[in-house]
């Protein structure tokens, strides 16, 4: 009813005053509009180009086709890179998730001599530029005349994936409520009972969001990979060496559909979670 | 029982996993920035002469590209900053409802291959895009101004890549705050600048200390973006331990660089720290 007041006020302001009063009562709703319009761009360029009729280049637009998302296998090398990128991926999330977890749980749930140097060795990966750790675990496996491939892409993805596991569950299990557990205790349920009824469902959520975020940034990661996987390639490799003669547009195919997955996911993720606090 | 050695356990196969496979090559790395390069011998031989002039001569050899390196970081660092923090802060107060949503909309474009998106950037910055053409009938940019191969187009990409690092601590650590300490603030009479200046962004410091340092950090060592936006008189300290790496297999200059490089973070990240004066950062 306010608004009809208004509005009958309007005509009588001049035009310049009543835009910028607009601008003024609706600067935070401007401001995430052009935020989101440039966290958007590349993304919706990328996905735009995945239907560009391009052959081999995906530099100008030159029509519409569809035949790139039904054949997303069709670039030589694309699909393999992917896979290699898969696998990578979920190995690497699986032992930094396992080994971050445990360590978490050390310290966030333990007072212990060395629990502040603890903190600092799982910060220093954090601090290290990815060049440096790469380059430096490459020096070590050439030195052990250890051949950069798979296996050595894997146990570079955990390195720096596992802090930002520690971290992330470590803020989870910060935010517990204590009482749970000693109501837990006083039930009668014992140490391990307390730990896998109470403790660990109530950490899962952010084990499962260190996971994600684990396995988004092994299968996002360029520098570290370059160093050190030799001649096995991967999708983020696979892009960058294409780049120079041209990107086929499958490539933009799998990143949007990389994308629409991973959105999917954290949605039914959150809906899971909320259904969870609700019952 | 086995309460006092609880922790250690739980410790010990991650630390072991870190020992071997993070400071392992960090000491081997310092080994190798001494050595030089055995006389007669092939590529890629080097021996062991404690030659501590290799820094002196890397840093001096690429001074240029250490400078460039912090120079950029540093914009793209702040660039990215007042870029997320309107944002973190909308989020946390301001979205309600949709709060999740936009939440996820933040992440959600870095779930696309991070080289596609900065050389989507490349494409829409170059002469065939939108910008150049819009800004050109504008009047903003002259007819000869190019935006790709340049410096401006390296630290936008950097500051486009980074920003999920900087505006998820931020949010974490705003959407903490209690607004009431705001209206509080509010009821004592101090407006809305006073408010944030005094409450507000001192309440959020953790997370602009942490924001700036998971931006800062990977910016300064990044070369992919010099080299998919840049040009040669862009080059980063990155791309020259990558080529020093790869092209050349100096293995000591490549060595000697990455140490200064690391050395000269943390050196910045301590007294940063200390200045900012949060240590629950870690």
């Amino acid at each position: 009813m306010n608004t009809k007041i208004k509005d009958a006020s309007i005509p009588t302001l001049p035009l310049g005053a009543v835009i910028s009063r607009w601008i003024g009562r609706n600067l935070i709703r401007i401001y995430m509009v052009v935020a989101f319009t440039y966290l958007f761009i590349p993304v919706a360029y990328t996905f735009a180009f995945s239907f560009n009729d391009s052959g081999k280049s995906n530099l100008v637009w030159k029509g519409f086709t569809l035949d790139n998302w039904t054949n997303p296998c069709g670039a030589p090398e694309v699909c393999s890179a992917l896979g290699n990128s898969i696998k990578i991926g979920l190995l690497a999330t699986t032992f930094a998730t396992i080994l971050g977890t445990m360590i978490a749980f050390a310290i966030g749930r333990h007072a212990f001599k060395g629990r502040s140097s603890s903190n600092l060795l799982i910060f220093l990966p954090m601090a290290t530029p990815e060049i440096v750790l790469g380059a430096s675990l490459l020096s070590l496996f050439l030195v052990f005349h250890i051949n950069p491939g798979f296996w050595p892409t894997v146990i570079a993805h955990v390195v720096f994936c596992m802090s930002f596991v520690v971290v992330t569950v470590k803020a989870r299990i910060a935010s517990l409520d204590p009482r749970l557990e000693q109501a837990a205790m006083d039930l009668y349920a014992n140490e391990f009972q307390t730990f896998r009824r109470v403790t660990l469902p109530l950490v899962a959520p952010g084990i499962a969001a260190a996971a994600l975020l684990a396995f988004s940034l092994s299968f996002d990661d360029f520098i570290i990979t370059n160093f050190n996987s030799g001649t096995l390639s991967t999708f983020p490799k696979f892009v960058y060496i294409s780049a120079a003669r041209g990107i086929p547009a499958q490539a933009n195919v799998i990143a949007s559909a990389m994308f629409f997955l991973a959105v999917i996911l954290v949605i039914v993720g959150q809906a899971v979670g909320r259904r969870r606090k609700v019952s | 029982m086995g309460k006092i050695r609880t922790p250690y356990l739980l410790l010990l196969p991650g630390f072991a996993f870190l020992f071997t496979f993070f400071i392992l090559p960090i000491i081997n790395l310092a080994q190798t920035s001494t050595q030089t390069r055995i006389i007669n011998g092939d590529t890629g031989q080097y021996e062991q002469t404690l030659r501590f002039a290799n820094y002196i001569d890397a840093f001096i050899e690429n001074r240029e590209q250490f400078t460039r390196s912090f120079v950029y970081a540093t914009i793209a660092t702040v660039a990215a900053l007042l870029i997320a923090y309107p944002l973190a802060y909308a989020l946390a107060f301001k979205a309600g409802k949709y709060k999740n949503v936009l939440l996820v909309l933040v992440v959600a474009p870095f779930f696309t291959s991070f080289i596609l998106r900065t050389i989507a950037w490349k494409q829409i910055l170059g002469e065939e895009g939108f910008v150049v053409p819009t800004l050109r009938t504008l009047g903003v940019i002259s007819d000869s101004t190019t935006l790709t191969s340049s410096a401006f187009a390296v630290v936008m990409g950097m500051t486009y890549n980074f920003l999920p690092f900087m505006t998820l601590p931020l949010y974490a650590s705003i959407d903490r705050i209690d607004p009431r300490t705001l209206e509080a603030s509010g009821d004592l009479y101090a407006n809305g600048f006073t408010t944030f200046r005094r409450v507000t962004l001192p309440l959020s410091m953790p997370g602009v200390v942490a924001g700036t340092l998971l931006t800062f950090i990977p910016a300064a060592g990044d070369y992919v973006n010099a080299q998919l936006l840049g040009s040669p008189n862009t080059k980063m300290i990155g791309n020259v331990i990558e080529s020093r790496y790869f092209k050349v297999v100096d293995y000591p200059t490549a060595a000697a660089l990455s140490f200064t490089l690391m050395a000269a973070i943390l050196i910045l990240v301590t007294l940063y720290i200390r200045k900012a004066g949060t240590e629950e950062l870690v």
